[in-house]
């Protein structure tokens, strides 16, 4: 059911023409973004490392946005009460949603690598190709977990759009998807050591320009369980809100 | 099912509570159902008619889980609609009016492989219910196209294929036949027959008096958040019994005229139904007091198309009902 379910939705975000668009256009700024920094930085031998790391970006605000209002769009296309009425656990149900963003957000990762290849002729010289496959899919399936945490919480704020809208930049910023974690301030260590989102860009980053890519994989996928379990309780708690609020459905 | 009722409703109440203003809010309380108490035998076909705003989608959501009761119990195939919810989930399916509902980008198969795959349907018998269905609501030949290019007609009939795809014991269907076509509404009755004739209970909300007529068992007249009826249509009909009904075509009645015509002697109802220009008028009066020359006298001066007196249907009792209530 979890594979059947992420299939689809993400056919049914992928087919949508703004999702479309964004997954076209966002990967050229992204690489052309990442490719003028690190000329600037006279890094050249570095290129695909940002290109990778500014695809990791596109995966995140994918995850972000799309999870982020996962409950909320359901609720607004009047599917959330027919999908919510299915005799499974919440998590069940809304984990495909989530996961499905993550997966369309892996659209933004190839698409940056490919235009960063055709437009910048940066070589995708990976030193562990297989492990890159492996870290990417684990990637989406931790961030599509750690959605699932975004999507129960976000939907009791009031105001969860501008809430995703302000930790999309600092999220990037402090996971080292851009730049390295180690220039950042002292402070920045510890949330960055819990967000999954900093596991899987390393793991990311160590199979494309060589480093131990098992452990930040395993740390990556162990943190996304505890979002995982911490979401379902969460969503659990406001399938029953919902219920007695009367907000499964718009009207 | 271990209970004798498919759908048992005791004081259920629903009360919605909202809250508006950010510096000074102020909170509202509407309560929509007040107090609902009904049982619903297995394979009957019940139906809850009522105006707009008078509790059917709020109790019919209180019995799918959809709401919590804000007081009472509800049982569904004997298990408690707020504490049993997936047992209660199992057993039931849920189609509703209009067209949303359904994921738009994808085809009406995908949908349907989705649902089936969430409702639990055994994988190895999805595909032959799934044509079934397809069958049983007329899309075979259209499931691989997008939702978004079905008719309303279509979308309807998708959204019932849905519901039944986990062949629930009790069916919910809430004004199903809303915006849908006089051809497509008369196919749509006779799957809900079958389906009562195999053995489905449902329960069937509609403003359409012709349809819940034809199809259901029993009615439960619903006004005000509470049960002002409730019996068979033949039953429902007899409260209209002793009466005669006058329906007159006039353009432009004034509202003081449809106030004599109430005070008239023996008038125990007047309703007016705008048509595009033309009114149509009714009066419904004691059988034996002659009031058609009383309402035309009244009606001097208003221009006037057909006059006709008749006994009363199903309809006359249903406004009886909720004007009363």
């Amino acid at each position: 059911m979890l594979l059947l379910g992420t299939l689809l939705h993400a056919k049914q975000i992928s087919r949508s023409p703004f999702e479309l668009a964004i997954a076209m256009i966002v990967p050229i700024v992204q690489a052309t973004l990442a490719v003028y920094l690190f000329r600037s930085g006279a890094e050249q031998h570095r290129l695909l490392e940002a290109a990778v790391g500014a695809g990791v970006m596109g995966v995140w605000s994918s995850v972000l946005f799309g999870s982020g209002g996962a409950i909320q769009n359901q609720r607004w296309q009047g599917t959330l009460e027919m999908i919510m009425l299915a005799p499974r656990r919440p998590v069940l149900v809304i984990l495909p949603i989530t996961v499905a963003t993550g997966v369309t957000g892996a659209y933004s990762l190839l698409a940056t690598l490919a235009w960063g290849r055709l437009l910048y002729g940066i070589r995708l010289d990976f030193v562990h190709p297989a492990a890159f496959v492996v870290a990417a899919v684990v990637c989406v399936l931790a961030l599509g977990m750690f959605g699932l945490l975004l999507a129960s919480t976000f939907v009791l704020l009031r105001n969860a759009n501008a809430l995703a809208n302000t930790l999309e930049y600092p999220i990037w910023l402090v996971s080292g998807m851009l730049v390295p974690i180690t220039v950042l301030p002292a402070w920045t260590a510890p949330i960055a050591a819990v967000l999954p989102t900093t596991w899987g860009a390393r793991a990311l980053r160590e199979a494309t320009t060589g480093g131990p890519v098992w452990p930040s994989v395993g740390i990556c996928l162990a943190i996304s369980l505890v979002c995982l379990i911490l979401g379902g309780f969460a969503l659990t708690y406001v399938e029953r809100r919902a219920r007695a609020t009367a907000t499964l459905a718009l009207a | 099912m271990g209970s004798e009722y498919a759908i048992e409703a005791d004081q259920l109440r629903r009360t919605y509570r909202g809250r508006s203003g950010w510096l000074r809010p102020r909170r509202t309380e509407v309560e929509a159902v007040r107090g609902i108490s009904f049982t619903v035998p297995r394979g009957e076909l019940f139906g809850l008619l009522g105006p707009n705003g008078a509790g059917k989608t709020t109790t019919i959501k209180m019995l799918n889980t959809l709401l919590i009761p804000t007081s009472g119990t509800a049982r569904v195939g004997g298990h408690d609609v707020v504490g049993q919810t997936r047992e209660v989930r199992r057993r039931i399916g849920y189609v509703f009016g209009g067209d949303r509902g359904l994921y738009e980008r994808l085809s009406g198969l995908d949908n349907l492989r989705y649902f089936a795959e969430l409702y639990g349907v055994p994988p190895r018998a999805q595909k032959r219910r799934i044509a079934e269905l397809l069958e049983l609501v007329s899309l075979t030949g259209r499931e691989r196209e997008r939702v978004e290019g079905y008719s309303r007609g279509m979308r309807q009939r998708l959204h019932i294929a849905r519901g039944l795809l986990h062949s629930p014991e009790v069916l919910f269907l809430d004004e199903p036949s809303i915006g849908v076509d006089p051809v497509a509404a008369r196919e749509l009755r006779r799957t809900v027959a079958d389906l009562a004739a195999n053995g489905t209970t449902v329960l069937l909300t509609t403003h359409y008096m012709a349809e819940a007529d034809e199809l259901c068992d029993r009615i439960a007249v619903i006004a005000d958040g509470r049960i002002q009826a409730l019996g068979t249509p033949a039953e429902l009909r007899r409260r209209a019994d002793g009466r005669r009904v006058v329906e007159v075509e006039a353009y432009g009645v004034p509202e003081t005229a449809v106030s004599a015509l109430r005070d008239l002697p023996g008038v125990r109802e007047t309703a007016i139904e705008e048509r595009g220009a033309l009114q149509l008028l009714t009066v419904q009066s004691d059988a034996h007091v002659d009031v058609q020359g009383e309402i035309l006298r009244e009606l001097a001066g208003v221009r006037l198309g057909r006059v006709n007196s008749r006994e009363p249907t199903l309809e006359d009792a249903y406004v009886a009902i909720v004007n009363a209530a």
